[in-house]
Formats: structure tokens, sequence, C-alpha cells
């Protein structure tokens, strides 16, 4: 089989509008999600998490919660099954979160350490509210600052390069004739899918069946077979209808509990977590201390180039959030230095949350150069031009296509650019000071080796399978215009049938690499078909199917730079004397490859670049020191965007071909967040003359920096 | 003396009479999503923070996740599995699948519910907290973009699909129009101190 010779028969299904295929019943209430598929018998479990944030289990005193009315079980560290959490899963070895009570110990508040099934949710929330676990309390320590004694940096992986360096960066600083030197942080920011996690999980004909809500139901799959030591053919897991995911969901405990009280009790558990255990349980996205020095001559051209990010982690497992691998793609310098620093503390382990490192990274990055911009007396998009690489900084790759100063060209001529008055706090509306920013954006596009069947059926529609997740990217619509552009037919001659594990291996909807990874081996299925088809012969009852594989394809992949690229415009108007800051508008320019689905990129591309804006104005996670544990764990506390807070948005895209690329896709699902904060930041400079380095641009800390026209004032840390 | 901790409700949804037994704890959410199989409602948040459980009762949204099911007895329920007629859909709901006013889908029938509320309560005069005019001879106010993107707001989207819910509420009302950057309200304190 061939699948590097794929070719593109265009029958214009591509490239064009279409709603979304599940879209009608998603808007009449038919769409049922992993917590919503009734079964005969099925018990309700509720877990119950540690209210300290570091210590023993004295005891689980379950024995009063057994009397109480239904309740069926209470799974604790002293009877649960035992798990193999000791294994290399797709992304290594497992956050330990996986492998709950298999200990006493209780590494961070929000810990499981019970989880109570009864025959009714009531029931079960009742008793593990009743439920009283006594603890050895330990001395903890959850306080992040990039000047923890425990930071260490953190050894190379195959996935993230933890230091990078080349040149005299003290001697290029101290040659160079503008020098910005800046530290910027950002806090712990939380995924908040508005579906909570939700897991069914039964014993069927000695299968394991789990009905889930995931990013990937072949990685779970997997990573269930390995914990239960099960043969991976005996698990079964389908994940339909995901109500948002954004990184955070992949193995949680809600699955492994729920199959754990399966095995228990022999019959159908459902796990559905609460808004406020998914703060602690579902991973979030680290806080960041960064620090930016960069040095450029007086034109502009940089000369040093120094980003140093910290970030935390649990004592348990090591997760980084990268955010110093911007600088290695954006822009170099004769001096260039870029690290990611850990500090391991007494909380949950992070994980990948929308861009991970690149959101965080880009808010510092694209903020120092707007500041160097201001110091060279330059245009920000100048200085970007200018200092434009023709190979990537640190791997001295080629880049497969970028496209990052047509974005900027498009979206300055848009957003009107040309008229801006550079000098700050100038444009008065009535109480509101009124400014512009712009800023960079990039996410690696990369591709994952993925399986796929399409079968040819007797009565001349089309059939694929295929375990890709659509966590409302669009995926199932968009892989049928691509299957039906390949097969030469009509999107509505094509099922496209998808979260499902028996449907093989398959990339997750992850990393912005979901579709471009399952549009290949779609396509390549699809040739695979239409080779035999175009044997001659009729269809016989069953069918003909193609199965492909793109793991040699995929490997084959001359290596490059390979990423997506985009340019953020933001207008944001800030009274002073109130502290509120609100976005008035704002435009973002992608280069994003081949755009499958305009009606849906450009929802996916918006709702990033809405992300952004919460990013840069609202989200915050509140860990209180005394107890370890979240202040405010809900909606309330929690602040991201409502629609009040969200102004007419505008995305859009240029050409971005790469000839050479067999597919052509690059991914959408997290370009649009990046840059949007720095945007906003830069903007809110504009506005006030005063630079916020610390995240989110809150109203006290607007209030208390003022505004002072002509520049020069910072706005200072405070929580 | 044994308390009872269950009764016996008809409630009426969908303009359908449902009787059955319920646990005094469980609420309207619960009932309908777990007991009456209507799970286009749902759970975002289980603490009226979200407004993914958002139904009507009487005709005015609520959240369904804050009521009790014995609460809800002998009122009118609609939920999103009451809108459409037959195969066709309710204008609201086609402008949101026509203009992809929702991606995950999972706060979609909550923001529907809650638009077509939006919709009544705009016709019937209600101001909002962005009605520049509350005067009760100032008459309806237009239903801009603010107006809409104000009263939505008790519907999280996490997706961020806000900007197209805008233009679907706007086109299922009848109001279609290009939106303008926001305009900036003006009332309060100037730097000067002196009312705008």
């Amino acid at each position: 089989m061939t699948v590097t010779t794929v070719t593109t028969a265009v029958t214009g299904a591509v490239g064009t509008a279409h709603t979304r295929l599940e879209g009608r019943d998603k808007v009449t209430g038919a769409a049922r999600y992993a917590g919503e598929i009734p079964y005969a018998e099925l018990a309700h479990g509720w877990l119950v998490v540690s209210t300290i944030a570091r210590g023993r289990i004295r005891s689980v005193e379950s024995a009063p919660v057994l009397d109480m009315p239904g309740v069926l079980a209470v799974l604790h560290h002293g009877n649960a099954p035992r798990v193999n959490g000791d294994y290399a899963g797709m992304l290594g070895r497992p956050d330990p979160i996986v492998a709950p009570f298999q200990h006493d110990r209780v590494p961070y508040a929000g810990w499981p350490v019970a989880l109570v099934v009864a025959e009714t949710s009531e029931q079960a929330r009742e008793a593990a509210e009743a439920l009283v676990v006594r603890y050895d309390e330990e001395p903890h320590d959850v306080a992040f600052s990039a000047g923890h004694p425990g930071t260490y940096t953190p050894e190379n992986s195959p996935h993230m390069q933890a230091e990078t360096e080349k040149g005299d960066l003290e001697a290029e600083l101290a040659a160079s004739a503008a020098v910005v030197d800046a530290e910027y942080t950002t806090p712990e920011e939380h995924h908040s899918p508005l579906e909570p996690h939700a897991a069914m999980a039964r014993w069927d004909n000695g299968r394991l069946e789990v009905v889930d809500s995931n990013q990937g139901s072949m990685w779970v799959a997997d990573e269930l077979a390995k914990l239960f030591s099960l043969d991976p053919a005996s698990v079964r897991v389908r994940s339909e209808h995901v109500g948002g995911a954004f990184g955070s969901k992949g193995v949680r405990p809600h699955q492994v509990c729920a199959v754990m009280a399966t095995t228990v009790l022999h019959r159908p558990v459902r796990v559905v977590l609460t808004r406020r255990q998914m703060f602690s349980l579902v991973g979030y996205r680290s806080p960041t201390a960064q620090r930016v020095r960069l040095g450029a001559d007086a034109d502009g051209r940089l000369r040093a180039f120094d980003h140093q990010a910290h970030c935390l982690t649990s004592t348990v497992h090591e997760f980084v959030e990268p955010s110093a691998g911007v600088g290695r793609v954006m822009y170099d310098a004769a001096a260039h230095h870029t690290v990611n620093r850990v500090v391991p503390l007494d909380v949950p382990t992070p994980t990948f949350m929308r861009a991970p490192g690149e959101a965080p990274g880009s808010f510092a990055v694209e903020s120092a150069l707007d500041e160097l911009a201001e110091k060279c007396g330059m245009d920000p998009i100048a200085l970007r031009t200018l200092n434009e690489p023709d190979a990537g900084p640190v791997s001295g790759l080629p880049f497969s296509s970028r496209n990052l100063l047509a974005c900027f060209q498009e979206g300055a001529r848009r957003f009107g650019w040309a008229d801006r008055d550079p000098r700050p706090g100038l444009h008065r509306e009535g109480r509101w000071l009124l400014g512009t920013g712009t800023a960079a954006a990039s996410f690696p596009s990369g591709a994952a080796p993925s399986t796929a069947a399409v079968t040819a059926e007797a009565d001349g529609t089309f059939t694929v399978r295929i375990t890709a997740a659509d966590v409302g990217t669009g995926a199932r619509t968009a892989l049928t215009q691509i299957a039906a552009d390949a097969l030469e037919v009509a999107p509505e001659r094509v099922r496209m049938r998808i979260a499902d594990s028996d449907f093989g291996p398959a990339m997750v909807a992850g990393g912005s690499m979901g579709t471009r990874s399952w549009a290949w081996a779609v396509m390549a299925a699809v040739s695979e078909l239409r080779e035999r088809l175009s044997l001659g012969g009729g269809i016989p009852p069953e069918g003909i199917t193609a199965r492909s594989n793109t793991a040699e394809a995929v490997g084959a992949l001359p290596s490059r730079e390979r990423h997506a690229f985009g340019a953020q415009f933001a207008e944001v108007a800030v009274d002073v004397t109130t502290g509120e800051v609100r976005v008035r508008r704002m435009l973002g320019i992608f280069a994003a490859g081949r755009i499958v689905n305009p009606l849906t990129a450009r929802s996916q591309l918006v709702g990033g670049m809405i992300w952004g804006l919460s990013m840069a104005l609202h989200e915050e996670a509140f860990r209180d020191k005394a107890s370890g544990g979240h202040v405010g764990a809900d909606f309330a506390g929690y602040h991201f965007a409502a629609n009040a807070d969200v102004p007419l948005i505008e995305a859009d895209w240029v050409d971005d071909p790469d000839d050479d690329d067999p597919v052509g896709i690059k991914g959408i699902g997290e370009i649009g967040i990046v840059g949007v904060a720095a945007a906003i930041a830069n903007a809110v400079w504009h506005a006030t003359g005063v630079r916020h380095r610390h995240l989110p641009i809150r109203p006290d800390r607007v209030l208390l920096a003022g505004a002072e026209p002509g520049g020069g004032r910072d706005a200072r840390s405070r929580r | 003396m044994a308390q009872s901790t269950s009764s016996v409700i008809t409630l009426n949804v969908n303009g359908e009479k449902r009787t059955l037994p319920v646990d005094h704890r469980t609420t309207l959410l619960d009932a309908l999503r777990e007991r009456l199989d209507l799970t286009g409602t749902k759970k975002g948040c289980d603490q009226g923070q979200c407004g993914a459980c958002t139904v009507l009762i009487d005709g005015r949204r609520a959240v369904s996740c804050l009521q009790l099911a014995v609460a809800a007895e002998g009122r009118e329920i609609t939920t999103i599995e009451g809108l459409a007629d037959g195969d066709q859909l309710h204008p609201v709901q086609q402008a949101f699948l026509d203009l992809d006013g929702f991606q995950c889908g999972y706060c979609t029938p909550g923001q529907i519910c809650s638009a077509l509320a939006v919709i009544e309560e705009h016709a019937a005069g209600w101001p909002s907290a962005a009605t520049t005019d509350v005067r009760p001879e100032a008459g309806v106010p237009p239903l801009t973009a603010d107006e809409i993107r104000e009263r939505m707001s008790g519907n999280l989207c996490r997706c961020g699909a806000y900007v197209s819910i805008v233009q679907a509420v706007a086109r299922a009302a009848g109001v279609e129009t290009a939106q303008a950057a926001p305009a900036l309200p003006q009332q309060g304190r100037t730097e000067e101190g002196t009312a705008a």
C-alpha cells in the first residue's frame, strides 16, 4: 500500500461551509453524552477527595455509611481492586492520579480517597458527604515562585528539550543598544469544559465496556487495559459526543473508579465528577513565572534572546508547561537561550491545556517584543518583520511554510493599523482610554500515526471508521468532507463513524494534530479502496473494506519546522478610575494550511481567541497557602469570559500552501489562543502607558497602576 | 414516627403529564435527566452558575439544578426536547444550527432555552443592564448586540461560541444586524469627577 502518493481529487466539499453533522442532535437535545445513556441496574458512584494537602489516611470510617439507604459499596485504599500504575502509555509513565485507592498517602488537597456507590445519585452524594475520613496531617508547601529552593531543570524528553543555548548571552546583552529585562507571570488556569467528566463501565460477556467523555477512546482503552492487566482486545471504550475537553479529558479517576466499582459490584456503574472535584482531579495549567531578556541594536535587530520559564508540578509526577518553546520557533539572535524549569509542590499534577507552553509563553515573549519596539521607537509589526528568521532558530531546519508576515499584512490592513498613533495614553473617549495592540502566534503542526477503515457498501454509500474524537472541533464533519472529496462523491454518501476503540489505533484529539492525522489515514484508506474498486467486479453484501496505517508515511516525513502562524490584533478601552478593561474588538489572521470547513474553523479560531481574552482579563484559580486547597473552586470563584465580556471577534486566514505535505492541513485547535493575552496587554499599555506583566489584568491591578501618558509605568504584581 | 423521604408527583413536561415517585432531594434537573430520560437538559455545574440546565417554567427561564422536583409540580415545564414541531426546528434552534452557534454542544440546550426567553422578555419591554433608557415611557429598547450579550450572560460557553450565539439570537428575533464594536457606557464618574 502506498500512502505517500495520495491524490486529492476535489469535488468541492473541502473548503466549503458545512453545518455540523451532529448539529441537529445538539440543538434538539437528542445528542447523548457519556453520562446520559440509561442502563438497567445502573449504580451511581460519588468520589470523596482529601481535605488535607499532605499526609496519610488514618481511617476511612465506612461502616456508618454502608448502613445508609441505598449504599452498595465504599471503595478506598483498604479494599479497592489493585491496579498496575507502573506502565508506559502513550505519554509515558502515567500520573498516579490514574491509580487511586492503592495506598494511604495523600499528596495534595483534592486527592481521591474513597468512592461511594449507591442505587441513586442522591443516595451516593449524601453518603459521600457523610463519610468520615481521618488523616495524619503533615506540613505542606503550595507556594509557587521562580525562586523556590526546590526548583530544578528537568531532563530532556522526546516531547521537549528542557534547555537550549547558543552564543554569549551576557556579551550580546552588553553590546545591545536597547535591552528589555522583565518578569511576567500567569496564574493557575483550569480547562473547565462545560460537560463534567463522566464514565459508565460494565462487564458485558467478558468484555469491559466503557462509555466515556474523552479525547481518544483508543488511548483510554489502552491505558485501562494496562491498569487492570487486561487483554487490550477485551476493552471497548466509546465517546460519541464530548462536551468540551481542551486537554483535560484523558485517563482520569472517573473511568478507573467506574471500572473498579463495576468489577466489585457486577453491575453497570456511572461516575460523574462534580464541578468542584474537577479542580483537583483533571489537571490544569500550571502558573508560570517567566523572565525574558531581549537585546537589540538601535535599528531593532535582535542580538540576544533569553527566556527562562518556571512552572510547577506535583510531588508525584512531573509535568512541564513548556513556555520557553516559543522563542525556539519565533525569533533568532546571535545569543539565544531558552529553559523550562520546574518547582515540585504539594499540588495536583498540571497537564496539557489548550496551547500548552505557547499560551503563557507567548504572553511573555510577545509582551517583551512590544516593550522592545517601544524602546527602539519602532512599530511592533516592523520589529517583528525585521526579525523574521529564515530557519528554525534552534533547529536550523527550514520551515515547511511560514506565512506570518502575510498574516500581519492582511491583519494590519483590515484592522486599520496604519492609522495608529504609537504614543500611549493619548486616545480618550469619555471616561475610557483607548488603545490597540498586536502580537504574533505560532503552534506546532504535528502528525501521529493513525489507522482508518473505509467500506464501499453495496448500496453505493461509504462508511468510514476511525477512532477520532469530536470534542466540539467539528472533526466528524471535516473528516466527512475529506473522505467525500477523496472518494469523489457527495458528503451525503459518506457515513462517518468515530470514537470507538474497536476501530483501532488513532491519534487523540490533541496537540492540534487530530484532524491532520486522521485526515491522512482516511485519505490513505480511500486511496487503497479506490485501487481495489478500480479492478472492477461487484460489491458483495458485506461491502469492500480497505484499511490504512499511516505509521510509515508519518515516519517518512522529512524533518522541517512545521507550524501554524497568526497575527492577533486587539482594541481595548480602559477606565483607570474603576480599573475596568473592555475589549472592543479583536481580529486574528492565521496561516494554518488548508482549511477544511470554513464555518467550523472560524468558530474554533474565534473560540481560541476568546480563551485568550479570558486568560488576559479573567481566569485565575486561587490556592490557599494555609489549607493547600482552592478557594472558590467553582464558576463563581473561577471566572472565564461570559457573553457580555466578548465583543465582535473576527478570524480569517491567508493562503498557506505546502505542496510537499501529503495532507496540507495544519490544525487550528490551539493557534487561536496564542498571542491574544499579549495583544490585549500591549493594547492596555497603548491605552494607559502602563505595562501589565501579570495576568489576569484585574481591575485592582489597573486601579493601583493608574495611567501615565507617555508610558514608563509598570503595574506591580499583587496577589 | 417514620418520615417520608419520597413523594409521588406529577410533572407537566412539554405538554405531557408524567407521574413518578421522587426522592425529595431530587432536583428538577435530575428528575428530567435520570427519571424521565430527558437528557437534553444539561448538568454543567449543579449549582446555578453555568446555565446549562436552563429550562422554561411557566414560560420563564430558570436553572433546573436549583429547583427541587417536588416544587415544580403543577407548573408548565418546557425543555429543549419540547421546542421543535416534529421535524421542523424552532427558529432559534435553526439559527443556532445554521450560524454554528455552538461547538461541543453541551451548553447549547440551555443557551437555546435562554434565547427563547430573552426574545420574549425583550418584546415585553423588560430592560436589562445594557438598556440605556429604562424610563417606562421609553418603550421597548432596540435589541442590539449589546442587549443580547448582556441578556445571554447567564449561560456560559467554554468553547467560546458567543459571537455566533449573538448572531443566532438576533436572527431568530428578526433583528439581524452587523455587530459593531460595543458602545462604551459613559454612565458613572469620569476622571474629572462629573457625570458623563
